[in-house]
């Protein structure tokens, strides 16, 4: 039923992905439906909440407001790809240990926003932290907890991540 | 006293016990999970408020024979959700109560199909004149419900209030409106049913109450009880909004199941489930307090009203805590509480975080406030004067056998956030600056658990075993939502036998597999699950004991052994506990009076708020929250649910404002209903003052909706201290500051001329 459009090819977390899907196909559900990377959220389908943020070619961007046809030889990451060979990634452990993640549900599109912005910005200040996330929304912790595991990850963290996306 | 007994684990601030697969994005939650052959179900909805369906039509340009239709008509059993009374049906017939109503329901192996389809039916109306406020209601002009649309009513009386007015130094009005609000829970509602004529109905959802759901289908498929099963799958978030809705959604699902012969998948979108599920129920709260000339209460006179919506669901236990949070943490000796819930053609309200206690305490402390400057006192030393200490009686003669410390608070958190120094600061300042600032506070308490005799009714079960393979599991129908019930309970649980963390794991939460420990509400778990967890495990180690042969000292590996000799001689490992009431309980349902809950949570609220005089915009500067919650089980998850109870304390003071047109929630979109982001919320600091309570688990009492109770009001308390005017209604948007802080302004400056 794919089989006759085009293919789009892109890159997920460091492996190179072949779809064939109709081209204005949301890259949300691509990721979720075409290659089951169920990690990315649809939280409002309208780029408000911030849930289905991944990270392509160095940008944040809303899965659910991309059509994937704009994703053609882009470099994504989705919350799928943070962790290394099994060990979590400095904001995974910050996350679980300050207390990030309460329902969960908005944390892989709040990693990888807190991810990008650590790329961009590997000392944030707290001010500059709340920049960077306010595009995600948190109903559960009221953010504090957030701010301090991103802090807590950039202490952590020697090496910047910018080259993250691509590098991998 | 397990209580006061030096612990390991609880105390400590273990890891999220499912913290690592939410983080790797491998948790399931519902939209995550497929079943073979699974169809997409949609909703047909009533766009009117209130009317008679006159005739249904379909396109013909879609070939139906495609879809799986259903309507009332299809009900295998009765069409109503079960819940306390059973008005509400599960599929509207013949007539509709609200906008947003389900009709008809269809499913389609495609979910883009399903829903054009769905937008393709016609419904035709008669319609029928609505009520959509409390007023309207009130007038009974038009009667919508039952025989006078009162859905509940309360009245509780202590003492004599109305010969209490004469020889009173002081008598202060006012009334006090809270708006509807949104849990906004980032994860819509959503569930899978698949149905089978021999197996029945399993259900997974995400849900807080899977034997809510359990029961609910039992009536609309008419089944026996082994034939439903219901699990919960991970859940984004609840906040009470997942409550009841969910009974409503598996119903829908499973009927489509049974009627396409698929699983059927039913997610709402946003903008879905913003316009037809429930919310916070608005409502309006007037006072009439006698005082003597020291300050001191004589007499409370309280008349809540709150709109419940087209059908009954929860109002009348959210009325109940209402009423009896009304008082607020005073001392009076004589108090009346006239309380009602009201039916109009909106969407039902429902269970939201505090569960009529925001509504009660906002009405009360912005009250306080009001008494204060009319006679003359300091808020704060208005407060003190009359705060409820050990031994005295609440307004339903409920005498505090507790710890009261309210005081304590009060000293740590004025102390804290430096209430006093900043006050005077911001008065002088407040003078030259367009940013004017204020401080305000609130107190509060919160009963733990259900209301009077709600605990003894649910008479809940639960407890543990002991697995092959040596883990301990934890059975318990208490739902993980992201408020840290598996951590807490399996936290409980290695406590209590003196095993790991690690070697405790929730059974999956699943009514085929877990007794009914009664639903995940009511700042219950922690105290009352906690602690049948908690004898259960002491009951199985006494087992171990005296069968089995298990040391008055053991290490864990000796517990598992242990385990393994009773399970080759004795069977299964199972250790199971009742819920008992704390002695010298008593509760009268008739005369509201006695023991309204087995223990209280005790708050202050500080709030620093700043009101710019030229954008009108109110903002919260910092945040400070003292409270006694008994022992706290875990400090990263108990802070956690403090700050994250005053973030949506705070959107519901500025922020969340539902707007509604002819009964249809028209902002239904996370575009247009705003809450508090990252730039919003402000430093929230949070202290914990620990009393343990002996009748919870390892001393702890409910926490989870205390910290919704105090923003409000401490926020617009603030608000008056920095501007001098009083505002009585949430949500307070820079419009209404605008409304009333300009025409303030025009007057001193055609004054100046």
């Amino acid at each position: 039923m794919n089989a006759g459009w085009p293919a789009i090819e892109f890159v997920v977390n460091g492996e190179t992905r072949n779809v064939h899907v109709p081209p204005m196909k949301r890259l949300l559900d691509v990721l979720r439906e075409d290659l089951h990377l169920t990690g990315s959220k649809e939280g409002c389908g309208e780029g408000e909440c911030g849930s289905c943020s991944v990270r392509m070619n160095g940008e944040l961007v809303n899965s659910c407001l991309v059509p994937v046809l704009q994703a053609q030889g882009a470099c994504i990451q989705t919350v799928e790809g943070l962790a290394c060979d099994g060990e979590l990634h400095p904001l995974q452990q910050a996350f679980l240990h300050c207390g990030g993640a309460q329902c969960g549900i908005c944390t892989p599109g709040m990693l990888m926003a807190a991810a990008q912005l650590l790329a961009n910005n590997p000392r944030p200040t707290v001010a500059e932290i709340r920049e960077g996330l306010a595009g995600n929304l948190c109903r559960c912790t009221g953010f504090k907890r957030i701010f301090d595991s991103v802090l807590s990850a950039a202490a952590q963290t020697e090496i910047p991540m910018a080259s993250e996306t691509h590098a991998r | 006293m397990s209580a006061h007994a030096k612990t390991r684990i609880v105390g400590s601030p273990v890891p999220r016990k499912e913290g690592v697969d939410k983080l790797l994005g491998r948790a399931r939650y519902v939209d995550d999970i497929e079943r073979e052959g699974m169809w997409h179900g949609a909703t047909v909805r009533s766009a009117i408020p209130r009317g008679l369906i006159r005739s249904i039509g379909f396109d013909r340009n879609i070939d139906w024979s495609e879809f799986a239709i259903v309507t009332a008509a299809d009900i295998p059993g009765h069409n109503h959700i079960q819940l306390i009374f059973a008005d509400q049906p599960c599929l509207a017939d013949g007539k509709v109560n609200h906008c947003d109503e389900a009709v008809i329901l269809l499913a389609h192996p495609n979910k883009h199909k399903v829903r054009e389809a769905a937008a393709a039916v016609r419904i035709e109306y008669e319609p029928m004149p609505p009520v959509f406020t409390i007023e309207e209601s009130e007038r009974q002009d038009v009667i919508v419900w039952g025989a006078d649309n009162v859905l509940k009513s309360f009245l509780l009386e202590k003492g004599d209030v109305d010969s209490a007015w004469v020889g009173a130094a002081h008598i202060v009005e006012g009334e006090y409106r809270t708006g509807a609000q949104e849990h906004l829970y980032i994860e819509n509602n959503g569930v899978i049913a698949e149905y089978s004529a021999d197996g029945g109905v399993t259900i997974w959802g995400s849900l807080q109450c899977p034997y809510y759901v359990h029961k609910s289908l039992l009536a609309v498929f008419d089944l026996p009880e082994d034939k439903v099963r219901v699990i919960q799958t991970e859940t984004g978030g609840a906040f009470g909004g997942k409550e009841d809705y969910p009974s409503i959604l598996a119903a829908h699902a499973a009927l489509l199941a049974m009627k396409s012969g698929h699983p059927v998948k039913m997610v709402y979108d946003r903008m879905e489930d913003l316009a037809a599920t429930t919310k916070r129920h608005p409502s309006r709260v007037r006072h009439r307090t006698a005082l003597d000339g020291n300050g001191k209460l004589l007499a409370m006179d309280i008349e809540i009203a709150t709109d419940g919506g087209a059908y009954s669901t929860l109002s009348s236990t959210v009325l109940s805590r209402a009423t009896l949070h009304s008082p607020g943490p005073y001392v009076c000796p004589n108090v009346r509480v006239r309380s009602r819930a009201w039916a109009t053609n909106i969407a039902p309200y429902g269970a939201f975080r505090g569960f009529g206690a925001p509504q009660a305490v906002f009405a009360i402390e912005r009250h306080m406030d009001e008494i204060a400057a009319a006679i003359g006192i300091d808020p704060i030393e208005l407060r003190r004067r009359n705060f409820l200490h050990d031994g005295d009686t609440t307004a339903t003669e409920q005498v505090m056998r507790e710890p009261v410390i309210l005081d304590q608070l009060l000293d740590r958190a004025l102390a804290e956030s430096g209430y006093n120094g900043k006050r005077a600061r911001f008065a002088k300042e407040n003078k030259t600056n367009p940013v004017k600032r204020g401080m305000g506070i609130a107190a509060f308490y919160h009963g733990s658990g259900f209301t009077g005799s709600g605990e003894r009714n649910l008479n809940s079960l639960a407890g543990i075993d002991v697995t092959a393979d040596g883990k301990v599991r934890v059975l318990v129908s208490s739902t993980e939502f992201g408020q840290g019930t598996n951590t807490v309970l399996t936290q409980i649980a290695a406590e209590a036998i003196g095993i790991d963390y690690e070697d405790v794991m929730m059974a999956p939460p699943d009514t085929g597999i877990v007794p009914n420990s009664g639903p995940t509400v009511a700042s219950r778990t922690s105290m009352v699950v906690g602690r049948l967890i908690e004898r259960a495990c002491l009951q199985l180690v006494a087992l171990l004991r005296k069968n089995v042969g298990l040391g008055e000292t053991f290490s864990r590996e000796e517990f598992f052994a242990a385990s393994e000799r009773y399970r080759a001689t004795k069977g299964e490992v199972v250790s199971l506990c009742r819920y008992e009431a704390p002695p010298g309980i008593f509760w009268d349902d008739q005369k509201y009076r006695g023991e309204a809950y087995p223990a209280y949570a005790w708050s202050i609220h500080v709030a620093q708020v700043a009101v710019d005089t030229v954008t009108y915009s109110a903002e919260v500067e910092d945040f400070w929250a003292a409270q006694e919650a008994g022992r706290v089980l875990n400090p990263v998850l108990a802070g956690g649910q403090i700050e994250g109870g005053v973030a949506q304390g705070i959107g519901y003071a500025l922020y969340e404002k539902v707007l509604l047109q002819d009964g249809h929630m028209v902002n239904n979109q996370m575009t247009n209903y705003i809450m508090p982001t990252a730039e919003d919320v402000p430093p929230i600091h949070v202290y914990f003052v620990e009393i343990p309570f002996s009748h919870g688990g390892y001393g702890a009492k409910g926490i989870g909706e205390l910290p919704h109770d105090g923003p409000a009001p401490a926020i617009l308390n603030a608000i008056r201290d920095a501007v001098g005017i009083s505002f009585t209604s949430i949500p307070l948007l820079p419009e209404d500051l605008f409304a009333k802080l300009a025409v303030r302004t025009g007057v001193e400056e055609v004054a100046a001329v």
